[in-house]
């Protein structure tokens, strides 16, 4: 218990619920609130606009915008993003967001307004049952009842969020309560007997594991972002150089291991490398550091892995055995678990076949692409964009061709500057992800590669783009068409392009424009460096309508209810 | 296989609604639920009987309500020894020599008689679930216009056997 906060700085002499909010925001060192008003947040927004609060409100132009902008900014920071809503369509505008944070253990903080108590269930205006909606997708989730009980309730939900495997907390606060003028002690203790996340790895686990890599002649990492969330990127170089086992990465994985580095396999999955894939088929013990065995990653369970031990290091003991059968599970944070395999003292075993094996299909099976169109070959143009951001940008995407083929040409040497949809796969979640990924690393040259449909679903945010001159690049993939699935329909669907063409679209040059931003296009593969130069040379925010080649699939793939052995497309 | 899982639980709001909802996204088959208070104030004691494919699928099915984060605890109890109960309530139509018959019948599971109208008589039975399903059978043909039943609430008996083992620890 405490007394009432700081309030009284506050130039209105009246202190509310809200206010009592806002301290509690700056209280867990909130910098930047992503939101949009509405009827049931009047009294939160009134005392964000009577408070001197330090940090910034960024006003969407739809309540997806905020939300996904909060899980960019989550990716790049590591610190929580931070969503306010209104009730009713607010929150519900908010669902694909939460949903996606949840699959992508993405610490979220999101408030929403809730119509006042009194009328909660009688279907009142702009009412919504959002505890109900979001207990599902949420790690947790909270209505206050009382104003004393909000301090409390915003700190155990950031350690909720924030702790153990991150996750989307949501919290709902009806309209009287956050303009109750304060009387009460507030409470600020919190108490969670129920949540105890284990970080330290069980010593034995770590004897196994070691024994198990002494007698491995073919030893693989599989590295998932659990090594990103934990910032245990040094440790697994460290400790996948010392004992020369190669590495492969998740999707979302892609970071926590250098790319660039000559024990990188790449990614693995549907669209990995040949080499990641056959290296998981092959290997006598994969050591599956916080990745969760996504049925995009693992193709049929059948054929995963299938000579190996497979050994499991995850802050989230649900996660092991649920997929893949676990040989040496470790319930433990990476860092401390990659900690205690470096301070144990293991004879260096020799995998010099092993090496020469992999580095052979390195050699032979490398990504290809044709580069025979009139227009832009998409493939190579995201190796432009690696090369001439020299592979140091933040890179956001949505979900489809363009993903797998940021995924694959733009290799990332560090962590935290990858913000995709992985496990939701969300159209329209890369342009407002790369705003919240500008705001956490305000110097960083941010890029969000999107498709023609997934930026036409949330392009509503250029307005950001220009009212805070954020210099955001937005890297149009223009194929006229839902690549994705015109691919699956092509190899599927026996070329059935069912609703995936698109007949008519906007001119995304004018469009930008429209908003006040720079707005470009480029369809002659001559033309693209000299964009590319110019466009990361500019100061201020860039649309660049790339018009690329339709007819083009992204390979290698695993089709659905292959083996992870039965690539197709590897080569030309 | 059916399991019977005892968990407790926190009393926060919506926790009853969190553990089901978690249970049917996951496509676990409740038999039964039964949720009371416990010794604790504040922790709520809950008893599930479940339906499960295979030792996979229990070991998600723990794991997942271990992962609430009300959930203080989690025990499939089993194979061990426990006692269990649940209490239904049998309307049956009878009346005249048929009751007679009927008392006859439920004499041996120790159930009785709470209500008597002109053409029914109510029982209640309380027992393992298969005593209580045995009843029911054996009154079927009287015919039962109503049935209603508690679910399974159960929890370790004072001493275990020796020999027991923990069949599904998984916290390492």
């Amino acid at each position: 218990m405490k007394a009432r906060h700081e309030v009284e700085q506050h130039t209105n002499e009246v202190v509310t619920g809200a206010d009592v909010l806002i301290d509690a925001l700056v209280d867990e060192e909130v910098d930047t609130l992503f939101g949009y008003p509405g009827g049931a947040v009047l009294p939160i927004y009134d005392a964000i606009y009577r408070s001197q609060a330090s940090f910034k409100h960024v006003l969407s132009r739809h309540e997806q915008g905020s939300i996904h902008a909060a899980e960019g900014y989550a990716r790049v920071t590591g610190k929580p993003g931070v969503v306010l809503a209104t009730s009713g369509p607010g929150a519900t505008n908010l669902i694909t967001g939460i949903t996606d944070a949840m699959m992508d253990s993405l610490p979220l903080v999101v408030f929403t307004g809730q119509v006042a108590n009194s009328v909660i269930g009688t279907d009142a205006f702009q009412e919504a049952d959002v505890l109900g909606i979001t207990t599902p997708i949420t790690k947790y989730n909270y209505q206050v009842k009382n104003v004393s009980d909000i301090p409390k309730t915003v700190k155990e939900a950031f350690h909720i969020a924030t702790s153990g495997r991150p996750g989307p907390v949501v919290i709902d606060i009806p309209k009287n309560i956050s303009s109750t003028v304060e009387l009460d002690q507030l409470e600020e203790e919190f108490s969670l007997p129920g949540y105890q996340p284990t970080t330290q790895p069980n010593p034995l686990q770590i004897v196994k594991l070691a024994d198990a890599l002494k007698n491995a002649k073919r030893p693989l990492i599989l590295a998932g972002a659990g090594v990103t969330f934990a910032e245990a990127s040094d440790q697994l170089k460290e400790f996948a150089e010392k004992y020369d086992i190669p590495v492969t990465n998740t999707l979302l994985g892609l970071g926590s291991f250098p790319g660039s580095h000559s024990l990188s396999l790449g990614m693995a999955g549907m669209h990995g490398t040949y080499t990641a894939n056959m290296a998981i088929y092959e290997c006598d013990l994969l050591i599956n550091i916080g990745a969760r065995f996504d049925d995009r990653l693992t193709g049929n369970l059948k054929h995963f892995a299938p000579k190996a031990k497979v050994a499991h290091i995850d802050i989230d003991p649900a996660e092991i055995g649920k997929n893949v059968p676990t040989d040496i599970p470790v319930v433990a944070d990476a860092k401390e678990t990659l900690q205690a395999l470096l301070n144990t003292s293991i004879e260096k075993p020799d995998h010099d076949e092993w090496q020469d094996e992999l580095q052979a299909n390195k050699t032979n099976y490398p990504l290809w692409h044709d580069r025979s169109n009139e227009l832009i070959s998409p493939q190579w143009l995201l190796e432009q964009i690696f090369n001439e951001s020299n592979g140091e940008a933040i890179v956001t995407t949505d979900v489809g061709q363009h993903q797998m083929w940021a995924a694959q040409y733009y290799q990332f040497d560090k962590p935290n500057r990858w913000v995709t949809s992985g496990g939701l796969g969300t159209m329209g979640f890369g342009f407002p992800a790369a705003i919240g990924a500008q705001f956490g690393a305000p110097d960083d040259l941010v890029v969000s590669v999107v498709g023609d449909g997934g930026f036409q679903m949330t392009f509503q945010e250029l307005s950001i783009l220009k009212e805070r001159n954020l210099p955001v690049k937005v890297i149009i993939l223009n194929n006229e068409a839902l690549g994705m699935v015109r691919q699956w329909q092509e190899s599927f669907y026996d070329e059935r392009y069912s609703e995936s063409i698109f007949s008519s679209q906007p001119d995304f040059v004018k469009l930008a424009e429209s908003y006040g931003v720079r707005g470009l296009k480029v369809d002659k593969e001559e033309d693209v460096v000299e964009m590319l130069q110019d466009v990361f040379a500019y100061d201020g925010p860039v649309v660049v309508d790339c018009r690329v080649v339709q007819q083009t699939s992204v390979y290698p793939m695993i089709a659905p209810g292959k083996g992870i052995h039965e690539m197709i497309g590897v080569t030309k | 296989m059916k399991r019977i899982i005892t968990a407790t639980v926190q009393n926060r709001g919506g926790v009853l609604n969190r553990i089901t909802g978690m249970l049917h996204k996951r496509q676990f088959n409740i038999e039964s639920i039964s949720v009371g208070a416990s010794e604790t104030e504040g922790v709520s004691k809950m008893t599930f009987v479940i339906d499960v494919s295979d030792n996979q699928s229990l070991e998600q099915l723990t794991k997942q309500l271990n992962k609430q984060i009300d959930v203080l605890k989690v025990s499939d109890i089993t194979d061990k020894a426990i006692v269990a109960r649940e209490l239904a309530l049998i309307k049956v139509t009878g009346s005249g020599q048929l009751r007679s018959e009927i008392q006859g019948i439920i004499a041996p599971f120790r159930a009785s008689i709470i209500d008597v109208s002109k053409e029914s008589l109510t029982i209640q039975v309380t027992g393992k679930p298969d005593k209580v399903e045995a009843l029911i059978t054996l009154l079927k043909p009287y015919g039962i216009k109503e049935l209603t039943k508690t679910g399974v609430t159960s929890f370790l008996r004072g001493q275990q056997p020796k020999q027991v083992t923990e069949l599904n620890s998984y916290s390492i």
